[in-house]
């Protein structure tokens, strides 16, 4: 399972980024934790994305991931961070598994406003319902790891490391396996997949369900490392159209994309933020149409190149 | 009573701008089959045009009057200016690719032209009540209203039998059915369907910029105005049927007076309903409730 | 042939659409081994027979049973998994992977059903099976080519390819030779017919061409307007009248 390069390069990469993040300045340590925590979410549309499925709302799960955890803290004052991180990922997974026998069904445009429409139907009860918070979301008590509450943010941060290198594992090994293969074919012609025996609607299914453990699990990360959640940047339709962005900017090339595309993004922000702030929506909007035009296959498509360069 | 009058007349006026918008993405949704996110902006352009210069004139000391004038003439201006900018400068090199890629193309429009709005316009809101005033109000049923909020009811029953009228009355009509109904079928009798495309994607532009341009003077134009435009016509022209006028009209209907019903009745489902039809819409007939006849290709 | 239980038992099986009747009254036992030729004009209710046998239409009324399974009310996956393949009049085929990748992934789906879909799809085994089948497929030449730019010929064989993975027992060929020149015909036609005749399917294929019934197969089945008109050898069946008048004749 470990032994192509890709596994390999996670595998060192995560384990030498744990280790430098001990020595690397706080922002930075926010950056990757914030990066890694968002690039889950986009590992999973990558798998939708592969078989030609774009989701405009996946912050449904996203937002049910984030809120999972602000109602066990507050309800319930679970603190401990993997009852919160698997609590959400959990929860999102059986919202999942459920629309997911109704998404199924569906492709193309038709796929993606489905999810839109479920994602603003959670999106309207949240923010004119009271006790979820509203409009102005809950702030999240810090997270405590086996009991103990951390004085830093690094042991969050060698988590939410250590989850992206297994989820990246994980995906890696799906992606090759019979199911995991069938992205084009599914793609190209499905009654063929039908007539191999083969069905198609199942294998829709799972790929939905995986994304929505994913970016169930990204939301849950991400509001434990901002310490915070709210509709507008956890629900909202313009969350789901990050969240496509990033997989787009990454590319579907390999597992590793997403969290380069997360961290480019990340960066992005920070920067725009900073030299431009009323520009930010329009950096984005002008590199998503730049990738779309110049490079279909993403950043990833420039390391692969370089790859081969070397080789 | 007069509760009931209210939310009719409240939804009436809010179904006829969701159609005036959703009309204009349908038709470019039908002929052209993409999706335009960024038709938000258009109407978020014609809203700012119309206000900046009813304010202007305003200031000059011009009559009031002008302001219908400038309506007209920012949703003509939006509509063609951009419209011909983004057909020609970057849908018309993707007519090629994915549907779904052109859907995110519109995407990163719609976040470029949002910013520039803000670059332009600044993030003060403006406010363009002079027309709205100029009609003053009117009593009916016991109820009070604004009359240029009832001309709006107008203007949206002169874009439906407008558009009525083009598809089925005239040879432009008939070319572009054509085209609707079959792109290749379209090009085999000799139909020029760039320049239909050109054309169609100009019209439905300036519908969006109209919406946007009549609705100025009764709202604080402010940042965020194409947002929640887009996710509403969205929902109208699902609900409807995708490409079809008279699936926009009672899309638009539906949603206005369900959304009014909420407003009054039971605020905190008012999002909530708009798109729990749209998605009950999507499960029980994914093509809409209106969906044009498609041709059988295999 | 042989006096076991017929494997293909098909009983007065119906389909109409609206008040087009598509087919009626058709009775077929097929035997282990037979190659069966299905002839009729255009709309004489051959393909519609495949896709009813395969479980793309479901009938209106009758019963098809397969070793003794009804397949009525199965989909076209469950008909695969029953044994019973077929190829398409137009192939359908993964056109934007190479022949290769799609005898792969086809291999693949045959040998991983159910959970075993979560392994890894390569192995040496399937390698070995995956150049077995362009071996005897003659696809070899071509197994690193996109299939968009091949000719209809070879996306063919590759159809029939892909539909012979899983090991069927009943094979049904929806118009093999359509598409492919005359010259290229009996070269395409041994090729097929000797790989299959290796692994002892069973085979039911729609033909116009007279030429290809003759040669290949050992019983006729002509259609016209939705029934069977004739069931018997192919010498008999293209000196009868009937025949000659309602499917050949209308083609010379």
């Amino acid at each position: 399972m470990l032994r192509d390069t890709t596994s390999k390069v996670v595998l060192f990469g995560g384990i030498a980024i744990i280790l430098l993040g001990a020595i690397m300045p706080n922002w930075i340590v926010n950056q990757l934790m914030f990066g890694f925590s968002r690039a889950l979410a986009i590992l999973g549309l990558l798998v939708l994305w592969r078989t030609g499925l774009v989701s405009f709302g996946h912050a449904f799960y996203f937002g049910l991931g984030a809120y999972t955890v602000a109602i066990v803290d507050i309800q319930l004052g679970v603190t401990d961070v993997f009852v919160r991180l698997f609590g959400g990922a959990i929860i999102a997974g059986i919202a999942g598994f459920i629309i997911g026998f109704i998404m199924r069904n569906y492709r193309d445009i038709f796929f993606a406003m489905l999810n839109t429409a479920i994602s603003m139907v959670l999106y309207g009860i949240i923010v004119k319902t009271e006790s979820l918070g509203s409009t102005d979301g809950f702030a999240i008590s810090l997270p405590t790891i086996f009991g103990i509450a951390p004085e830093t943010k690094y042991p969050l941060f060698i988590i939410i490391t250590m989850i992206a290198m297994i989820s990246a594992l994980l995906i890696n090994f799906y992606l090759k396996t019979t199911v995991g293969r069938l992205t084009t074919p599914i793609r190209d012609n499905e009654i063929r997949v039908e007539y191999l025996g083969f069905s198609v609607a199942h294998a829709i299914h799972l790929k939905y369900t995986i994304s929505a453990v994913l970016a169930g699990g990204a939301g849950a990360l991400m509001a434990m490392s901002l310490g915070q959640v709210d509709p507008d940047s956890m629900i909202n339709w313009t969350v789901s159209g990050e969240l496509v962005f990033i997989t787009i900017l990454s590319g579907p090339g390999n597992v590793i994309a997403p969290f380069i595309g997360s961290l480019v993004f990340e960066v992005l922000r920070t920067y725009a933020f900073e030299l431009a702030p009323q520009a930010w929506q329009l950096i984005v909007g002008a590199t998503f149409l730049t990738v779309i035009f110049f490079l279909p296959g993403g950043i990833w498509s420039l390391i692969a190149k370089l790859g081969r360069k070397k080789s | 009573m007069e509760t009931f009058l209210t939310i009719l007349l409240d939804g009436l006026q809010f179904s006829s701008y969701l159609f005036i918008v959703s009309a204009g993405l349908t038709i470019i949704f039908g002929v052209m089959k993409i999706l335009n996110v960024c038709h938000g902006s258009f109407y978020a352009w014609g809203a700012y045009t119309a206000a900046f210069f009813i304010g202007k004139f305003s200031d000059m000391g011009l009559p009031d009057a002008l302001g219908f004038l400038i309506i007209i003439a920012a949703a003509i201006v939006v509509g063609v200016v951009l419209g011909l900018i983004i057909e020609q400068g970057i849908l018309k090199h993707m007519y090629h690719r994915d549907e779904v890629l052109i859907v995110l193309a519109t995407f990163g429009l719609f976040l470029v032209l949002e910013d520039i709005i803000l670059i332009a316009f600044g993030t003060d809101p403006y406010f363009a009540y002079q027309p709205m005033a100029l009609l003053e109000s009117v009593e009916m049923g016991g109820v009070i209203r604004d009359v240029y909020g009832l001309t709006l009811i107008g203007v949206a029953t002169f874009v439906a039998v407008g558009c009525w009228l083009l598809l089925n009355k005239t040879k432009w009509g008939v070319i572009l059915k054509a085209v609707i109904f079959d792109r290749e079928m379209g090009i085999s009798m000799g139909i020029n369907v760039p320049f239909v495309y050109t054309l169609t994607f100009i019209g439905g532009a300036i519908l969006g910029g109209l919406g946007g341009a009549y609705i100025a003077p009764t709202i604080s134009v402010a940042p965020g105005l194409g947002t929640e435009v887009i996710v509403l016509s969205f929902a109208v022209v699902v609900v409807g049927g995708m490409g079809s006028i008279a699936g926009a009209a009672i899309g638009s209907l539906i949603i206005g007076l369900l959304r009014a019903l909420a407003v009054h009745e039971l605020p905190q489902v008012e999002l909530f309903v708009v798109f729990a039809v749209m998605a009950i819409v999507l499960v029980f007939r994914p093509e809409g409730l209106f969906a044009p006849a498609k041709p059988r290709k295999i | 042939m042989t006096s076991a239980a017929p494997i293909l038992q098909v009983r007065d099986l119906l389909k109409t659409f609206g008040a087009v009747v598509a087919a009626k009254d058709i009775n077929i036992d097929v035997s282990k081994g037979e190659i069966v030729g299905i002839i009729g004009a255009n709309g004489a209710g051959k393909t519609c027979f495949v896709n009813m046998v395969t479980g793309y239409l479901a009938p209106t009324a009758g019963s098809i049973v397969f070793e003794g399974t009804e397949l009525v009310g199965k989909g076209p996956r469950e008909v695969t998994h029953a044994g019973i393949s077929r190829s398409f009049q137009v192939s359908q085929v993964f056109h934007s992977m190479t022949v290769e990748e799609n005898l792969r992934i086809a291999l693949a789906i045959a040998e991983n059903r159910g959970v075993n879909a979560l392994r890894l799809m390569e192995s040496d085994a399937l390698e070995a099976k995956c150049s077995d089948v362009l071996r005897r497929y003659k696809l070899e030449p071509h197994k690193h080519m996109t299939v968009s730019v091949l000719s209809q010929g070879i996306r063919k064989l590759l159809d029939i390819a892909m539909a012979v993975v899983s090991e069927p027992r009943i094979l049904l060929l929806d118009e093999p030779t359509s598409g492919i020149s005359v010259e290229e015909k009996f070269d395409f036609m041994d090729v097929v017919m000797g790989a299959l005749k290796e692994d002892n399917v069973t085979v039911l294929f729609v033909e116009h061409d007279m030429e290809i019934v003759e040669r290949y197969v050992s019983r006729v089945l002509a259609f016209y307007q939705g029934e069977i008109i004739a069931d018997m050898a192919p010498d008999k069946a293209l000196a009868d009248n009937k025949v000659r008048e309602f499917v050949i004749g209308k083609r010379h």
